[in-house]
């Protein structure tokens, strides 16, 4: 079976085929970069995605905040519920960490954002 | 009146790229004006990833990346002004402006870079008939309610436009909690990147309707529902394809415009297609003196590319305010309607330059050719090129430097 | 208990309190949307017409004529734009030379002044724009421009300086007879007044049916405008009309006081008294018929469509009577009802005068306003005196039409006090440009959260259910 894909990687938005049997890839085409045909791999075995949105501050105002890594793409909106509840101390710098191991996704949620 | 060698309008991307070449290229007497309450221009409510993948080898969200340059302007001590609002340029460029603190004063700049970036497109301007309730805003608009001010413009949302953040706001507002019910797209393509198309819907099965669009708004206070039609070649409606999707909220991402009412009061003449000044390979207006950078100048889809162009113009102003000159020649670069335009429109330098252009249409199979006459100088195949992605090429001086004219056209296998 | 009521805060219902404040009375406006100038008053042709129109001895020409004469005083007193700019009648073939003849010699019995007939090369050379097939026009030198909403919110801005209520939200549902004196009932809040204006727009005959008064209907009928950018302000200088046929008045091509250019109406009579959608076919009717009468009117910088309903009267006349002892019906008043408002104004104080109405002079009565554009027009020098004192005024908010915070502060503090987007909208044109708010409507939702003492989420559009934020992010359910 032939799976077709765009990848998200970078803006150039490569389209990839994927060659599957039986659920494994066999082959990967249409890639212009290693992390392309790693995306490939990745998003017939297992899709991931990074997550970026805001979170509360003490103050009631919001802050940006991202996954530093991608997180299993079915769990984005359980990850958005914890998003949602936490609350960010101020003042926060780009980097400080939100949330650690958001779901035990081995990804944090860090502020993407300065704000005193 | 105040002296200063460089203003700079705008202290987003551009602005802030242009202020630092500038100064890496010997410029110390130079000033950056910003509208705003804080430099970084819109990067700082484009809170998704996707930035800096070409510029830092990393994806970066659009603070961090206005971060990037932000902290570069600090380090080197580069004046700017917050909450300062240009008024006008005059072509011997004087600069007007007004904020709290100073009222109203005026510079007067040896060189000016125009870096004042670009609004969406308003509802008015597309006529769309019925009802004026709440609830249509520009993706922007709520983009900068949901991100900055932390509030949801609405639950039950149509997108109408696929660009770039119009596909980002689908996302955005999904994750939010809302309903993103479809976007339509009156094109029979998309004018965002195949990515976001991924990502942002296919990710959350949000329809992308191409050859659609609303038709009619409806709801007498809150937006209630619009009917949408898919349209035929003529992009007319078609009457048996009206369908009616309840909603309230109706974002539109329908195009950008280059911001450039200021340019117009110091007299710089306009690209029709781009809305951006004509400029040669510097970035320099036909009105000596000052440059454009950025999405003032035409819009971008990277904000890597607006850096990258805003260094050229900051170094060429600092190379004008010199009186450097290198060897001059005077090519005007035509078009042929299927690449609809060129940056820079003229090359005035005999150096190499890189020639960013768009085309019309999705195509395939296609070879850029550009030609001094009937003489081809240059050309590439590409496997497929479309409107919502700028290309480049970049030309050896010996291609243009004793020709009057280079035509760029695209031929279509 | 008021000594009077006026229902109806459009430009009629203005006129007539601020006329009403000049005497020592109890006075009270009273209407029923969030806002005042929401009815025909926030969407007609913005024209000050000479008065060369109407039927020579009706209400209308006599009232037009006077109105229009009295116009330019009525804006200087309070802070209006008001630009005295012509206008022009253009006809393409014999039959409209016949009208505009016809045209020429009512004007003059109505008393209009300075009336011309051009020919094609007086037409052009005045106004280079105007299509090259028409061969004739009528030059009215009096006829001006004025924005509608503006004057609006100045009279009932004024009445209020000068002691009178409003009252918005309020829904007059009933007028119960109370012998000699009435009481004006609506869902929140009952008011006791002795005379009552009826200056209800396209429901003024419902409020004259409170009172027993079914001597005549009104209806709504559409009329929709496309207003381009003010970079085609120019086009032409002159209110441009198309010869008047059985179909109506046309489509006009004129500028407006604040440099846009306005092209519209359309004229079809419709049922629902709410109706202000636009329709596909109205503006293309719009911009098909704008362009055969000038040339290039670039539709493409368009910035936005909307749609006004006129309130039709039943008897082709303006009905401004006494079908009853204190009652005063001010109805009907389609076009040119703006042109007419200052002279219906003094009108209807005649006719209070008459019926025993006792007026007596209010001694503190200041008819000036000070204009909400003055800081806009002031030099570079006063501007920064004025900053100086209140910095807010050194700060843009919105870009397109360059609207200060101060000017936007000192709108929402100063009578009648906006409390929507579209209210600070009309009265400060934050929002009125190109990008229609894209940028600055954020900012302007906080500055009227903040002086309003209300949460970010409550502010709307225009009242009601016109929410422009529906909760924060991280709640929704």
């Amino acid at each position: 079976m032939i799976r077709e894909l765009t990848c998200i990687v970078c803006p150039k938005g490569c389209p990839l085929k994927v060659e599957l049997e039986n659920g494994a890839v066999m082959n990967v085409t249409g890639f212009t970069c290693p992390r392309g045909k790693q995306y490939a791999i990745d998003e017939c075995t297992h899709p991931m995605r990074t997550i970026t949105s805001t979170a509360r501050t003490d103050n009631g105002e919001v802050i940006p905040v991202k996954t530093d890594r991608t997180v299993p793409k079915e769990s984005m909106f359980d990850c958005m519920t914890e998003i949602n509840k936490a609350v960010v101390r101020l003042p926060a710098r780009i980097g400080d960490t939100v949330i650690e191991n958001i779901l035990g996704t081995g990804a944090n949620v860090v502020a993407t954002a300065n704000m005193d | 009146m105040k002296q200063i060698d460089l203003v700079i309008i705008g202290g987003g991307p551009a602005g802030m790229s242009a202020a630092v070449a500038a100064y890496e290229s010997g410029v110390r007497n130079l000033l950056i004006l910003e509208r705003d309450a804080h430099l970084g221009g819109i990067l700082q409510q484009c809170i998704h990833n996707g930035f800096g993948l070409h510029r830092f080898g990393e994806e970066l969200t659009g603070p961090e990346y206005a971060w990037r340059y932000e902290k570069q302007v600090w380090e080197l001590n580069i004046p700017y002004m917050l909450n300062t609002m240009v008024l006008d340029i005059s072509p011997d460029k004087v600069v007007t402006a007004t904020n709290s603190e100073e009222g109203i004063f005026q510079i007067q700049a040896k060189a000016v870079i125009l870096a004042m970036g670009c609004r969406e497109r308003a509802k008015g301007a597309l006529n769309i008939a019925g009802t004026r309730p709440a609830g249509i805003y520009s993706a922007g608009t709520a983009q900068k309610y949901v991100n900055l001010k932390g509030y949801m413009p609405g639950k039950n949302v149509v997108i109408l436009g696929s660009g770039d953040i119009g596909l980002i706001m689908a996302r955005r507002m999904t994750l939010e909690g809302a309903k993103v019910h479809a976007v339509c797209e009156l094109m029979p393509y998309s004018g965002g990147l195949a990515r976001n198309i991924e990502q942002c819907l296919n990710d959350f099965n949000i329809p992308l309707k191409l050859s659609h669009t609303v038709v009619e708004i409806h709801g007498k206070e809150r937006l209630e529902g619009v009917t949408i039609a898919k349209v035929d070649e003529r992009r007319r409606p078609i009457a048996e394809t009206r369908e009616y999707i309840p909603c309230d909220t109706l974002l539109l991402s329908v195009g950008l415009i280059p911001e450039n009412e200021l340019s117009k009061t110091a007299s710089v003449p306009l690209d029709r297609v781009t809305g951006g000044a004509v400029v040669d390979q510097d970035r320099q207006t036909e009105v000596e003196g000052i440059f454009a950078c950025g999405n003032v100048l035409h819009v971008h889809d990277l904000v890597d590319y607006v850096s990258e162009e805003a260094e050229i113009a900051g170094k060429s102003a600092a190379a004008y305010i010199a009186g450097e000159n290198a060897e001059k020649v005077d090519v005007a670069l035509h078009t042929d309607g299927k690449i609809r335009y060129t940056v820079p429109q003229r090359i005035t330098q005999k150096k190499a330059v890189t020639v960013f252009f768009r085309v019309a249409d999705v195509y395939r199979n296609v070879t850029v050719k550009v030609k001094d006459g009937d003489n081809v100088v240059y050309s590439r195949k590409k496997p497929k090129v479309a409107p919502g992605e700028m290309e480049s090429i970049t030309l050896k001086p010996e291609t243009f430097a004793n020709a009057g004219a280079l035509s760029f056209e695209l031929e279509v296998q | 208990m008021y000594d009077i009521v006026v229902i109806g805060a459009g430009v009629v219902g203005g006129m007539i309190a601020r006329e009403l404040s000049a005497y020592r009375l109890a006075l009270c406006i009273v209407e029923k949307k969030h806002d005042v100038a929401m009815g025909a008053s926030s969407a007609n042709s913005a024209i000050v017409h000479a008065g060369f129109d109407a039927k020579v001895g009706s209400l209308k020409a006599k009232l037009n004529v006077r109105g229009s004469e009295m116009m330019e005083k009525v804006c200087e007193e309070l802070g209006v734009k008001y630009k005295n700019n012509g206008s022009l009648v253009i006809g393409f073939n014999d039959e409209d030379r016949a009208t505009v003849e016809e045209l020429y010699k009512r004007g003059t019995a109505n008393g209009v002044k300075n009336l011309k007939v051009l020919d094609s090369d007086e037409l052009h050379a005045i106004e280079p724009n105007v299509s090259k097939n028409a061969v004739c026009a009528l030059h009215a030198p009096t006829g001006s421009i004025v924005c509608p909403y503006e004057l609006t919110v100045a009279a009932i801005g004024n009445a209020m300086d000068n002691g009178a209520d409003l009252k918005l939200d309020f829904e007059v549902t009933d007028i119960r007879d109370k012998g000699d004196y009435f009481e004006i009932v609506s869902a929140g809040e009952t008011l006791q007044a002795k005379y009552i204006i009826n200056a209800a727009g396209v429901y003024s005959d419902a409020i004259a049916k409170m009172v027993g008064d079914t001597s005549f209907t009104v209806h709504p009928r559409r009329g929709e405008y496309v207003l381009l950018d003010k970079e085609c302000g120019t086009l032409v200088s002159h209110t441009i009309f198309r010869t008047p046929s059985k179909m109506g008045k046309g489509i006009l091509v004129s500028p407006t006081v604040d440099g846009n250019l306005l092209t519209g109406p359309t004229s079809v009579d419709i049922e629902d008294k709410d109706d202000r959608s636009t329709t596909p076919e109205g503006l293309a009717h719009v911009m098909r018929e704008a362009l055969e009468n000038v040339d290039s009117v670039m539709f493409n910088k368009t910035i936005t469509s909307f749609c006004g309903l006129r309130a039709v009267g039943s008897t082709g006349d303006f009905i401004i009577n006494l079908p009853r002892e204190r009652f005063v019906n001010v109805a009907g008043i389609e076009s040119p009802g703006l042109s007419s408002a200052p002279a219906i104004a003094e009108y209807v104080i005649e006719l209070l005068a008459n019926a025993g109405m006792p007026l007596e002079k209010n001694a503190s009565y200041q008819p000036r306003r000070v204009a909400m554009h003055a800081f806009r027009e002031a030099s570079m020098e006063e501007k920064n005196a004025i900053i100086k004192k209140d910095p807010a005024y050194g700060r843009i908010i919105c870009r397109c039409e360059t609207v200060t915070e101060g000017e936007i502060l000192n709108a929402i503090r100063t009578n009648p006090k906006p409390r929507d987007l579209d209210g600070v909208k009309r009265r400060t044109r934050a929002q009125m440009g190109r990008c229609q708010g894209g940028f600055c409507s954020p900012y302007i939702v906080e500055m009227l959260a903040k002086e309003m003492n209300v949460s970010y989420e409550t502010v709307t559009k225009f009242g009601g259910e016109s929410l422009i934020n529906v909760g924060k992010t991280k709640e929704v359910k």
